[in-house]
C-alpha cells in the first residue's frame, strides 16, 4: 500500500516534563517519527511541554508549541493549525491519554481529524481493563483472573473469591502508578484506594497474583494490510512482581525454547492481529516457569520505554517504522536502514546479549523505600551489549555510574549467611548484590532460586562471576586467566584490586599477552547481509570489525549516561546539537554513550555510535582505535566531564575549555583566586575534609551554612545546616561514598538567584538572556521555577551580571559554554556556582530567544568568533515573549521520599509556559506541570516561623479567590492576626478531626508547608506531605511558589494565546541555522 | 582440548573441543535462530554439513529429547561461541555437552562465530574440517577439505521401511527425503493418517495405497543428485492428487516438471526470512534451511508460477502448478524451530484434499 495522500498536515503529541515511568524514550520515539514524517513529505505540527526534548527543535517540527498538554490546549490548536491527522502513538500514555479524550468527546471527528496509525476502537480494547479482558477471551489467549472494580467493596469480594494475594492495576495511568501487589485485606484497602483515585476512569483491575511466573515481553509491528514481525523479545531477570522498567532485562530471552518462544511470539501477533494494531506494540506476557502455561499481563498499543530499548537492542528502528506503517506503508515497502539493501518485513536476529540495568534514584531519596514493586521507581536505565551474558552484566553495572564496577560494589561480606538468607526476600534495587554474596558464600543455587524465582541460568551466571572473582584473588595472573577476566568484562581496577596491583599494571599485561578490546556491530541480522550502519559494541577475544580509518578530522562526542535526577535529557539535547554542528563543519562525529531512551544513541545521529560504558577504560577502548583529534566534553554532564582527565591522559585533547580551567572552577582555593583577581565577590566559604573542620568553618561562618562536595551536578550532597549537628549528620552522608574532593562550607546568603548561560569564545561572551528564578536561595536550581526575562533586576544589577559573566569566562579560559549562578542580596551580585560546561537550561533559553547556543559554542570551539558568526557580543536583546521553566516532580512514586524543597535536586523533568506576559506564562507552566486549579477551594497552611508572616499575605490573596485555608495553630494564629480567616486544624498527634483526616477525605486542592531548614525535621510535616502527595494533593514547600501559584490563579485567563516558537524571531544575522 | 576449524581458504579458527573429539570434513553453514537449536541439530536436511550458530550463547534451555526433529542429530559437526554450563528448563533432560557426546559429533566452541558468519557470507559457502590434532599440516588437509562434497544425502536419512501413523481422515503419502518429523505431526494433529514413505519408493507403490494427498519433505543435499526420485515424482505429477511440497520437495517437484535450481552463495537458514505471498501481497516471517533454490526463468509459464518470493533476495519461495493440485514451497511452514506464521499452509492442503475428494 503506497502512502495515505490525504495526509498532508500531521500533529504528533509529545509525552510532556520527564517523570518516572516516562522519560527520554518519548523524545527518542518521537524525534525519530517526526523526521520520518517529514522524509515522505508530511507537515509535522508538534505538541509537547517538555522544552529540553530534540522533538521540540525548529529542524525536527515544521510548527512546534510548547504548550501545557491539556484538552482545551490540544483543542485550540487544532482550530489554530488545522492538521488533519493525530499521531497519537508516539507519546507515551499522556500523549495517547489526551488524543483519546478529544476522539471520545466527539472533537475529533467534527473536526475532521483523523487518528492515523492505530485506531481509537484499538486504543480502547486495549486500554480498557474489561474490553481488553474481553477481546483476549474471546481469541483464547489466557489472562489471570481479574475483575475490574470502581470501588473498594468489590476489590475486596473479588479478592475473598481468588484468593490473596492480589495484584492491582489502575486503569490509564503511568508506569504503573497506584498499583501494586496487597497480600491481606488491610494491603488491599489501602492501595486501591490510591489506584482508584489516580485512575482517569477510576477503574482499578484486581488480578490474580502471578508473581514469580517469568516475566517476557514482546515488540511487534503490524501495518494496514495485516502483516506482522516480531521485533524482539525479552526476558526480565527479576520475575513477575517487579515493574519491567525497574527490572534487569536481558534480550533476546534467555531461558526459553523454542517451543516457549514460538508460542508466545504467536500468541503476541494473534492478538495485535486482533486488536488491528497499526504501528508498533508491546505485549507482555507471564509464563509459569514449569509448564506452558502463560497469562497475557497487558499491551501498550503505542511504543513505550520498552519499544526504545528493543529498538536499540536489535537496531531496528521501531518508531521511524511506525510513522511510515501510519502514512500507509505496509512493512515490505519500507527499508531496513541498518542494511539499506532489506526491508522492514524481517526479524531482527542478534548474534550478541543485551542487558539493562535500572537507574534508581535512591541516592538522591536516601530514606525512601528501596523495594521495587509494580510501580516503577527508576528515572532512567542503561543499556550494554556484549558476546556473553556475564560481559553484558558486568558492563551494564559500570555504566550506571553509581559508584558501582563489579558485583562487589555493594558490600554484604558483614552479613551472616542467615542474615544473607533472608536478605534475599527483599526485593530491591541491591539484590543483584546480595545474590552475588550468597553465591560467595557457597548458599545454594536453589536456596537462592526459591526465594528469589529469578532462574537458575541467570543464578549460575552470576556464580561465574563471582567464581572468576575468586580465581583472581587466589590464583597466578597468567594470560589466560586475564583474557577470561576480559571476555565477562572485568574492568582492569577490579582486576586489580583482586589481584592486589595498579589498574596500571593489567593494562600493562593487557599489552603483553595482546588482550584488546573488538568492537563488533549491531546490524540487525547477525552477519547474514552487509550492513552500513556503524553501530558498535565491544567484546574481548575477538576479531575487530569496526574500521578506524580517518579521512576527516574527527570529533569524540561523550555522552551523558543514564537519565537521573540532576542530569536529565537537556545534556542529551546539547550532545545532539553539538554533533549536527561538528557534523555541519566537516568533522566526522563519534558518540559514545550507555543509554538506550535517547535520541544520540539513535543510529542516524553521529557518523558513528559506540554503544559503551562511558568510563575511562571503555572510552580508552574506542580512543584507541579511533585516535579522534580531539574530544568534547562540555555538552555531556558530569558524566563527560568526570572523564577529561582520561582522555588527556591518553593524549587526546579537549575541545573547548581546557580541563585546567575546568578544574579551576570546581578547586574551590583556585577559584577564589580568580574571583579575588576579578574584583567579584562570592559568599565567604572554606574547603574542609574532615568533620571537625567543617564544624571550625560553619562556627567561623555564622549558620546558616551551605555543605556540599565539590564536582557533584544536582546539588547532591548539598544541605543547609542550622548547627552543629546539621554539619555532623551532612557530612556523615556525604562521607558514605569515598571523596575524592574536598567538601565545601559556604556562608548561606539569602537572595534572588539569577543564572546565566553564555557562550564564550575566549574573547567575547554572548549571553541569550538572564534568568530569575522565583524561588530564593537555597532551593536548587533545578528545583526552581525559572523565569526569562529576568524583569525584576534593575538595568546596573543586569550590567553587573553582564560583566561579572565576561570577566569569569574570560579569565576562565572559555571556549564553548558556561553557566554562572549568582545571588542578588541587597543589591549586590555574589557569585555562586560556576560551571564552565552546558547546563539543563540550555535547551529552553536557545528555543525561547532562538538563539542555538549549543551549535554557536560548538562553531566557537571549533574556531569562530562570536562576532564571525554574526553576533554582537554582551547581552542580546531581550526576545519578545516571557518563559517560565516549572519544574515537575515524581514524589507519588517514590514511596518515603521527602518532598520539600532544598539546595539539592529532587525534580525529575521540567514544563515550559510562553506567553507575551509574565502572568499568562506562569499560568501555563503551572497548568503544564498539573497544577490545575482550583477544584475545591479547600487548602492546608502550615509553615515555619520564618514564613508565617509572608504566608499571612498569600493566605490573604487565596482567600480572595474563595479559598477556604485550615491551618494549624501556630500558623492560624498568625493568619487570623493579620486578618485571614483560618480554621485551626488539630495537629497529627492530636485526637481526629486532624490534619491528616482532612487530607485523606480527598478535599484538599493544595498543601502549602514549608519545612524548617535542617537536620530537625519534623516528623509531622514529612507524614503530612508524604499523605497529600500520596492523595494526589498538590504540595508546595517553599513560600515563593506559592506566591507564585496565586499570582497565576489571580490572573487566570479564559482561552490561552499558543505559540509557534519555530516562528520565535529567530537572529538574521545568524546565517549557519539549524537550530 | 583445543579444536581447530579449518576452512577450505586456510583460515584457522581455535577454540575448545567439545563433544566428540574425532576429525571431521564437511560443508560450514550458518543459522541464525537464537532458539532451537536441538532443533537444528536433529533436523536431516543438514546431513553433509556442519552449523555455525550465530547466536552466540546456546545451550541455555538443555536437552528436552521430544524437540527432536528426527531420531538423532545429522550434522557432521557443530559450531558455537560459548555452550552454557548449567542449563535451565523444567523440561530440560540432559546438557548439550553431553548430547554431543552421545552422538559422536564433534564441535569446537569459543570461537568469534561472527568473524566466521562473514566470511562464509562474503566467500560463500565453504568446506572445513574441525580437528582436534594440533599438528595438522595445512598443505596436506587443505586438497582433502576442498574436495568434499556431500553425497546422496537423501539415502543416509530417509527411513528405511513405510510406516503408518495414528489418524482417521485424510490419507497423506509422506514421502521421507529427510522429513521433519513436525511435518508429520502437523498432518496428524489435522487429522490426517499419514503414512511415510521411503525417499525411493516406486510412484506406483504409493498410488497403489490411494492416498488423498502426498507430501513431499525436507530433505538434505543438492536436488540435482536425486534423479531417481525425481523420476518418481514425474508420475506422481501427472496424477490429480495433490501434492504439497517442502523445501528439496519443491525442488525436486521443479526439477520433474523441466525446472531447474542452483546453488546460492550461502543460502538461507534461519528464523526470519520474510516471503511475500504473491497472491494475496501477505508477507510471512518464516523459517528456512536450503542452500539450493529454484531458477524460476528455468520453468515454463504452463506449467508452474511463482507463489512466493523472498522479500530480502528475491529469489523463489514457492510454486504454483498450473492446472493441477500441487502447490510447494521453499520455506518450512512446519517450522520447528521458527515461527509458525505459515502453518496455514497446511489446511490449505487439507483444503485440496477435500476439494478433490468432494470433486
Amino acid at each position: 500500500m503506497p502512502r495515505d495522500p490525504r495526509i498532508k498536515k500531521v500533529l504528533v503529541i509529545g509525552s510532556g516534563p520527564i517523570v518516572i515511568g516516562q522519560a527520554a524514550e518519548f523524545d527518542y520515539a518521537g524525534t525519530q517519527a517526526c523526521r520520518s514524517l517529514k522524509e515522505e513529505g508530511a507537515e509535522v505540527v508538534l505538541l509537547n511541554s517538555n522544552p529540553a526534548t530534540i522533538m521540540t527543535d525548529k529542524d525536527i517540527a515544521d510548527e512546534v508549541y510548547i504548550e501545557p498538554l491539556t484538552a482545551e490546549v490540544l483543542e485550540q490548536l487544532i482550530e489554530l493549525e488545522k492538521p488533519d491527522s493525530i499521531l497519537p502513538t508516539l507519546g507515551g500514555q499522556a500523549g495517547l491519554n489526551l488524543a483519546m479524550e478529544l476522539s471520545d468527546s466527539g472533537f475529533l471527528e467534527t473536526h475532521q481529524v483523523r487518528l492515523i496509525g492505530t485506531t481509537p476502537e484499538t486504543i480502547k480494547k486495549a486500554e480498557d481493563r474489561q474490553e481488553f479482558k474481553d477481546t483476549m477471551e474471546k481469541i483464547g489467549e489466557p489472562c489471570a483472573a481479574s475483575l475490574v472494580v470502581r470501588d473498594v467493596e468489590a476489590g475486596v469480594a473479588f479478592a475473598e473469591e481468588i484468593g490473596y494475594p492480589v495484584v492491582l492495576r489502575p486503569a490509564y495511568t503511568l508506569g504503573g502508578s497506584g498499583g501494586g501487589i496487597a497480600k491481606d485485606e488491610e494491603e488491599l484497602v489501602e492501595i486501591l484506594q490510591n489506584g482508584l483515585r489516580l485512575s482517569r476512569v477510576g477503574e482499578v483491575l484486581v488480578e490474580r497474583c502471578i508473581a514469580g511466573w517469568k516475566e517476557i515481553e514482546y515488540e511487534v509491528m503490524r501495518d494496514g494490510k495485516g502483516n506482522v514481525i516480531t521485533v524482539c523479545n525479552m526476558e526480565n531477570i527479576d520475575p513477575v512482581g517487579v515493574h519491567t522498567g525497574d527490572s534487569i532485562v536481558v534480550a533476546p530471552s534467555q531461558t526459553l525454547g523454542d517451543k516457549e518462544h514460538q508460542m508466545l511470539r504467536s500468541a503476541a501477533l494473534n492478538i495485535i492481529d486482533e486488536l488491528q494494531i497499526t504501528g508498533g506494540c508491546n505485549v507482555q506476557f507471564a509464563l509459569h516457569p514449569e509448564s506452558f502455561e502463560y497469562c497475557v499481563i497487558e499491551v501498550n498499543p503505542r511504543v513505550s520505554r520498552s519499544s526504545a530499548l528493543a529498538s536499540k537492542a536489535t537496531g531496528y528502528p521501531i518508531a521511524k517504522v511506525a510513522a511510515k506503517i501510519a502514512l500507509g506503508y505496509t512493512l515490505d515497502e519500507i527499508k531496513n536502514a541498518i542494511t539499506t539493501k532489506t526491508c522492514a518485513s524481517f526479524e531482527p536476529m542478534l548474534d550478541y546479549c543485551v542487558v539493562k540495568l535500572p537507574r534508581l534514584p535512591f541516592d538522591k531519596f536516601i530514606n525512601a523505600k528501596r523495594t521495587l514493586t509494580t510501580q516503577m521507581k527508576a528515572t532512567g536505565e542503561v543499556m550494554s551489549i556484549c558476546t556473553s551474558f556475564e560481559g553484558a552484566l558486568m558492563k551494564a553495572i559500570r555504566s550506571l555510574e553509581q559508584h558501582v564496577d563489579s558485583l562487589l560494589s555493594v558490600d554484604f561480606s558483614d552479613k551472616t549467611e542467615e542474615e544473607l538468607v533472608e536478605r534475599l526476600n527483599l526485593v530491591d534495587d541491591r539484590r543483584l548484590y546480595v545474590i552475588a554474596e550468597a553465591l560467595r558464600r557457597g548458599i545454594s543455587r536453589d536456596v537462592i532460586h526459591n526465594i528469589t524465582r529469578i532462574d537458575k541460568w541467570f543464578i549460575d551466571k552470576i556464580a561465574i562471576l563471582t567464581e572468576m572473582e575468586k580465581r583472581l584473588q587466589t590464583e597466578p595472573l597468567t594470560g589466560e586467566l586475564l583474557a577470561e577476566a576480559k571476555r565477562m568484562e572485568f574492568p582492569d581496577v577490579v582486576i586489580g584490586r583482586l589481584t592486589g596491583r595498579a589498574e596500571r599494571e593489567i593494562k600493562y599485561l593487557r599489552d603483553k599477552y595482546d588482550i584488546h578490546a573488538a568492537f563488533k556491530m549491531v546490524d540487525t541480522c547477525a552477519a547474514e547481509f552487509a550492513a552500513e550502519t556503524p553501530y558498535y559494541y565491544s567484546c574481548f577475544g575477538s576479531e575487530n570489525e569496526a574500521a578506524g580509518e580517518k579521512t576527516r578530522k574527527k570529533v569524540l562526542v561523550l555522552g551523558s549516561g543514564p537519565i537521573r535526577i540532576g542530569q536529565g535529557i537537556e545534556f542529551d539535547f546539547c550532545s545532539v546539537h553539538s554533533t549536527w554542528a561538528f557534523s555541519e563543519a566537516g568533522y566526522e562525529t563519534i558518540i559514545v554513550n550507555n543509554n538506550p531512551e535517547t535520541v544520540s544513541t539513535d543510529f542516524d545521529i553521529a557518523d558513528k555510535l559506540y554503544f559503551e560504558p562511558l568510563t575511562p577504560e571503555d572510552v580508552e577502548n574506542v580512543v584507541e582505535l579511533e585516535k579522534p583529534d580531539g574530544a568534547v566534553v562540555q555538552f555531556g554532564g558530569q558524566t563527560a566531564i568526570g572523564l577529561t582527565e582520561a582522555l588527556l591522559k591518553l593524549g587526546v585533547p579537549i575541545f573547548g575549555t581546557s580541563a585546567r580551567d575546568v578544574d579551576a572552577a570546581e578547586d574551590r582555593e583556585l577559584f577564589d583566586r580568580i574571583l579575588e583577581e576579578c574584583c567579584i565577590p562570592r559568599p565567604a566559604g572554606h574547603t574542609v575534609y574532615t568533620c571537625e573542620e567543617a564544624v571550625v568553618a560553619a562556627n567561623e561562618l555564622g549558620y546558616p551554612v551551605l555543605v556540599r562536595p565539590s564536582y557533584v551536578l544536582g546539588g547532591q550532597g548539598m544541605q543547609i545546616a542550622i548547627n552543629d549537628q546539621d554539619v555532623e549528620e551532612f557530612i556523615g552522608v556525604i562521607n558514605r561514598t569515598r571523596q575524592e574532593h574536598p567538601i565545601l562550607v559556604d556562608k548561606y546568603l539569602r537572595g534572588k538567584e539569577i543564572e546565566v548561560d553564555a557562550v564564550c569564545d575566549g574573547e567575547d561572551i554572548l549571553i541569550p538572556g538572564i534568568m530569575e528564578h522565583i524561588e530564593r536561595a537555597g532551593i536548587h536550581s533545578g528545583d526552581s521555577i525559572s523565569v526569562y526575562p529576568a524583569d525584576s533586576l534593575s538595568r546596573r544589577i543586569k550590567r553587573v551580571i553582564e560583566e561579572y559573566t565576561r570577566r569569569l569566562a574570560r579569565a576562565l579560559h572559555v571556549r564553548g559554554l558556561i553557566n554562572i549562578q549568582f545571588i542578588v542580596s541587597n543589591d549586590e551580585v555574589y557569585v555562586i556556582e560556576v560551571n564552565p560546561r552546558s547546563s539543563r537550561t540550555v535547551p529552553y533559553i536557545s528555543k525561547v530567544t532562538g538563539i542555538p547556543i549549543v551549535k554557536l559554542a560548538t562553531e566557537v570551539i571549533i574556531g569562530k568568533t562570536i562576532r564571525e558568526l554574526g553576533f554582537e557580543p554582551g547581552l542580546q536583546p531581550e526576545a519578545d515573549y516571557v518563559a517560565v521553566k516549572m519544574p515537575v516532580f515524581s514524589f507519588e512514586k517514590i514511596r518515603g521520599a521527602d518532598i520539600g524543597l532544598g539546595p539539592e535536586m529532587k525534580s525529575t523533568g521540567e514544563c515550559l509556559g510562553i506567553a507575551k506576559t509574565f502572568n499568562e506564562a506562569l499560568y501555563k507552566a503551572f497548568l503544564g506541570a498539573g497544577i490545575r486549579l482550583p477544584r475545591t477551594k479547600k487548602m492546608i497552611i502550615t509553615v515555619k516561623d520564618a514564613d508565617k508572616l509572608e504566608a499571612a499575605d498569600i493566605a490573604k490573596r487565596f482567600a480572595a479567590l474563595g479559598y477556604r485555608i485550615y491551618a494549624t495553630r501556630s500558623t492560624a494564629k498568625v493568619l487570623n492576626e493579620n486578618g485571614v480567616k483560618a480554621i485551626r486544624i488539630n495537629k497529627l498527634e492530636q485526637e481526629s478531626p486532624n490534619l491528616l483526616d482532612l487530607i485523606l477525605e480527598h478535599d484538599i486542592d493544595l498543601v502549602i508547608d514549608t519545612p524548617n531548614q535542617g537536620a530537625a525535621k519534623s516528623h509531622d510535616g514529612f507524614i503530612i506531605r508524604r499523605n497529600a502527595i500520596e492523595t494526589g494533593v498538590n504540595v508546595l514547600t517553599a513560600i515563593d511558589t506559592a506566591r507564585a501559584l496565586v499570582t497565576s490563579l489571580e490572573n487566570r485567563e479564559e482561552g490561552l494565546t499558543l505559540i509557534d516558537i519555530a516562528k520565535v524571531r529567530g537572529r538574521d544575522a545568524y546565517t549557519g541555522g539549524n537550530l | 582440548m583445543e579444536a581447530f576449524l579449518i576452512l577450505e581458504d586456510g583460515t584457522v579458527f581455535s577454540g575448545t573441543s567439545i563433544g566428540s573429539p574425532k576429525e571431521i570434513i564437511s560443508e560450514i553453514v550458518f543459522n541464525t535462530s537464537m532458539t532451537g537449536y536441538l532443533e537444528v541439530l536433529t533436523d536431516p536436511s543438514y546431513a553433509g554439513q556442519a552449523v555455525v550458530m550465530t547466536y552466540p550463547l546456546i545451550g541455555n534451555y538443555g536437552i528436552c529429547h521430544e524437540d527432536m526433529e528426527s531420531e538423532r542429530p545429522w550434522v557432521d559437526g557443530y559450531i558455537v561461541r560459548e555452550l552454557s554450563r548449567t542449563p535451565s528448563n523444567f523440561r530440560s533432560e540432559d546438557t548439550i555437552q553431553k548430547f554431543l557426546e552421545e552422538h559422536d559429533i564433534p564441535c569446537i566452541a569459543g570461537i568469534d562465530t561472527r568473524a566466521l558468519t562473514k566470511l562464509l557470507r562474503e566467500k560463500g559457502t565453504m568446506n572445513g574440517m574441525i580437528t582436534t590434532n594440533e599438528h595438522y599440516r595445512l598443505e596436506d588437509v587443505l586438497p582433502r577439505i576442498r574436495e568434499y562434497a556431500p553425497r546422496e544425502e537423501v539415502r543416509k536419512v530417509t527411513c528405511r521401511e513405510k510406516q503408518v501413523l495414528a489418524g482417521s481422515g485424510f490419507k497423506v503419502a509422506l514421502m521421507d527425503f529427510g522429513a521433519k518429523k513436525n511435518i508429520a505431526r502437523s498432518l496428524s494433529q489435522r487429522g490426517c493418517q499419514v503414512t511415510v514413505y521411503p525417499a525411493y519408493t516406486k510412484a506406483e507403490e504409493i498410488l497403489a495405497d490411494e492416498p488423498d494427498g502426498i507430501m513431499l519433505s525436507n530433505g538434505p543435499g543438492d536436488p540435482g543428485e536425486c534423479r531417481e526420485i525425481i523420476e518418481e515424482l514425474k508420475k506422481l505429477y501427472r496424477t490429480e492428487i495433490p501434492i504439497f511440497a517442502i523445501c528439496l520437495g519443491h525442488q525436486l517437484m521443479a526439477l520433474a516438471t523441466g525446472g531447474n535450481t542452483y546453488k546460492l552463495k550461502y543460502g538461507h537458514r534461519g528464523g526470519n526470512h520474510p516471503v511475500k505471498d504473491l497472491t494475496t501481497g501477505r508477507v510471512y516471517i518464516s523459517s528456512q534451511n536450503h542452500g539450493y533454490v529454484v531458477d524460476t526463468e528455468s520453468l515454463s509459464e504452463e506449467v508452474a508460477r511463482p507463489a512466493f518470493v523472498n522479500v530480502n533476495d528475491g529469489t523463489n519461495e514457492g510454486l504454483s502448478y498450473v492446472g493441477k493440485n500441487i502447490f510447494t514451497v521453499q520455506f518450512h511452514p512446519e517450522a520447528c524451530p521458527g515461527p509458525r506464521d505459515s502453518a496455514y499452509l497446511f489446511d490449505r492442503f487439507l483444503k485440496m484434499m477435500e476439494v478433490k475428494k468432494h470433486a
